[in-house]
């Protein structure tokens, strides 16, 4: 298990260089001026020779790219003297427009998505997984059916049509529920938990079709095995059989499936957040893009990543423990 | 990284007694037809593609196309939403006309279905294309090309895609053309699903008999991958292909929604319903027309799929492919 673990952490690091390189190169890369932008208006020549010193933009790509890997580990200085900026590790970047350190505009937008993305999770997961055995337990009943349509509707929908529907519906037509807006948990739970009940119903529905349907496939599958015929045949129950042989093996890769949705999630639910105003990551990249806030552009899409890589080993993990074949 | 199930799976009973007259095709043609949701799906599809590139001339026969304003249309007392019941649907507006513009909505919902298939269906036979290749040489080539290869796929797994997308959209220069931005930007983060499954199903075939009695014949490699490989992936490669549409005309719409998608003029359904949440209480049905026309297209494409799948019953594909891929948050 030790070597299996430190294999998959060596795998993480290496994983998580590739996508930090990739995204640092690409947008760096492009023709547009990163200096240019921070610079701000009137940019003087004079100005733009010392924003591009201080960000350190005069050295070459790779040796910028190192800096920023640097400053992620160990934190950094921007530029000397008395007018150092300083950005403490792990530094993302420095947002010159905003005036403040990527990271801590990372850190203020993410309880807003992790809010979001958690509660949203819960309700999919729970939802999704009962809504696919039920179908596996009862395959071609009615109940099936309805449910097997409905999640095939659910993957259809695009998560802002059903978000919007649900504005239109719940919010407009029965006025039941507020469309807009964060109540930070701290200030206020209920409040917080009533704000979000649209945006988790929104992702819950659309994550839940996809749960549903593996779920029931997978199961169907693992029912079909011989091992299960075996311990039906040695005398076990089928509610026994069902619990301790079926389950475990039909729902690893729901859980797979599971961690990766969440970490992609928790790195910004752009879409939910635009169609419910809501300012979480997603809307700080939206409008990083907007304004063309390079820094802040690179340091949200290698925060994401950063996300999508711990769930990956999160999941390696899951599986080590679920099915002790795979850490040998 | 993990590999998506895509596991060697046997079959989940329903031993139907299937006639042994016809070849495969045949065979998965008639399950096809016989089941009816694949068919409704298909013929939605034929009649959405068929709407889409006639768009210009189902706009001339109702006589308006969507770039001219009509702002006697609109009601300057509600915001200039337009006059008449149901967003002005009129003998002269099939749909009614757009808030703000009175562009008439039939012509831009038909064009932005237009630009959402265009972009869906190019992208998908990018990414399947490349998907195919680099699957097809990990497989076959196994050793170290296959780990390298196995470890790009995972790196590209790993990449946050929709974040990504997003600032790619908005950072490259404007002199590229908008459209192929985002065809581009969505294959290349739509392959990685189809080379997995090739790859791991090219692996199970080029060690059965079949493949290694034309080696022993003197078979090339070419040879072995034209004749004897491709023709058992044929069928896996459409079913993905049709579930990769939906999903990539969700994302171009997802992209539009944002605002980082195709610009305006040029209609787009992502944007018509962008540009329709602030009208959702005046005028629900600038909402409505372009959404719904939109959910019909992704859903026959689902449909469709799901069709083909169970149709031509390629197994890899059934747990690999989950519709999760390249969807929208």
């Amino acid at each position: 298990m030790t070597g299996y673990l430190l294999r998959r952490l060596a795998g993480v690091l290496v994983v998580m260089l590739l996508v930090t390189a990739v995204a640092y190169l690409v947008f760096f890369l492009l023709p547009s001026d990163p200096a240019r932008l921070s610079c701000g208006k009137p940019c003087t020549p004079d100005r733009l020779a010392q924003v591009r010193a201080l960000l350190g933009y005069n050295h070459s790509v790779p040796v910028q790219y190192l800096q920023y890997l640097r400053g992620i580990v160990l934190g950094r200085d921007y530029g000397a003297g008395a007018a150092t900026l300083h950005c403490a590790a792990p530094c993302f970047g420095y947002s010159f427009p905003q005036g403040r350190p990527v990271t801590s505009l990372i850190a203020e937008r993410f309880p807003v998505t992790l809010s979001i993305a958690a509660g949203a999770a819960l309700l999919w997961l729970v939802s999704g997984v009962l809504a696919g055995l039920v179908c596996a337990l009862y395959r071609d009943s009615w109940l099936d059916r309805l449910l097997t349509v409905g999640a095939l509707g659910g993957v259809s929908a695009p998560t802002f049509l059903v978000g919007l529907m649900g504005i239109l519906v719940f919010g407009f037509r029965f006025n039941v529920l507020p469309v807009n807006g964060y109540i930070a948990l701290t200030d206020d739970p209920a409040q917080w938990a009533f704000h979000l009940i649209l945006p988790w119903c929104t992702l819950a529905f659309v994550f839940a079709a996809v749960y549903t349907r593996l779920t029931r496939t997978q199961v169907l599958e693992v029912l079909g095995e011989d091992y299960i015929a075996v311990a039906r045949a040695k005398g076990l129950s089928r509610r026994r059989v069902f619990v301790r042989h079926a389950l475990r093996a039909g729902l690893t890769p729901v859980l797979t499936l599971f961690a990766l949705d969440l970490g992609g999630l928790l790195g910004g639910a752009v879409i939910t957040e635009k169609v419910f105003g809501m300012q979480g990551l997603g809307a700080l990249l939206i409008d990083a893009v907007a304004s063309s806030d390079l820094p802040v552009v690179v340091g949200c899409t290698v925060f994401a990543g950063l996300l999508i890589v711990l769930a990956n080993l999160a999941v390696d993990l899951l599986h080590g423990y679920l099915d002790p074949r795979v850490t040998s | 990284m993990t590999e998506l199930g895509v596991a060697s799976v046997t079959a989940t009973g329903q031993d139907e007694p299937l006639p042994p007259t016809g070849g495969p095709w045949a065979r998965g043609w008639d399950r096809f037809r016989s089941q009816h949701w694949g068919l409704v799906g298909g013929l939605a599809v034929l009649g959405l593609i068929v709407a889409g590139s006639c768009a210009p001339l189902l706009a001339r026969i109702e006589g308006q196309n969507p770039y001219s304003y009509h702002l006697e249309l609109l009601d300057d007392a509600r915001g200039n939403a337009p006059r008449g019941p149901l967003g002005g649907v009129s003998t002269a507006h099939w749909f009614g006309v757009e808030p703000l513009t009175g562009r008439d909505l039939f012509a831009i919902t038909l064009y932005g279905l237009r630009t959402s298939l265009l972009v869906g269906i190019v992208a998908t036979a990018a990414a399947v294309l490349i998907g195919v290749l680099i699957g097809l040489l990990a497989g076959y080539a196994g050793g170290l090309t296959d780990s390298v290869l196995s470890r790009f796929m995972d790196v590209m797994f790993a990449f946050p895609s929709l974040v990504f997308m997003i600032a790619l959209t908005a950072l490259v220069p404007d002199s590229l053309p908008r459209v192929l931005v985002v065809v581009a930007v969505i294959a290349v983060f739509g392959w990685t699903a189809i080379a997995r499954v090739i790859r791991g199903q090219t692996l199970s075939l080029v060690n059965r008999e079949f493949v290694l009695a034309a080696r022993s014949l003197g078979a090339g490699w070419r040879w072995i991958l034209v004749r004897e490989l491709l023709p058992n992936l044929v069928s896996t490669v459409i079913v993905f292909a049709s579930l990769a549409v939906p999903a990539a005309v969700g994302t171009e719409a997802a992209l539009s929604f944002l605002g980082v998608g195709i610009p305006p003029p040029a209609p787009d359904l992502g944007r018509s319903i962008s540009d329709a949440i602030a009208w959702v209480q005046g005028d629900p049905m600038f909402l409505l027309f372009p959404a719904g026309l939109l959910f019909a297209a992704v859903l026959g494409f689902n449909l469709l799929g799901d069709g083909l799948r169970d149709a031509l019953d390629p197994r890899a594909a059934r747990t690999a492919w989950t519709g999760r891929q390249g969807r929208g948050r």
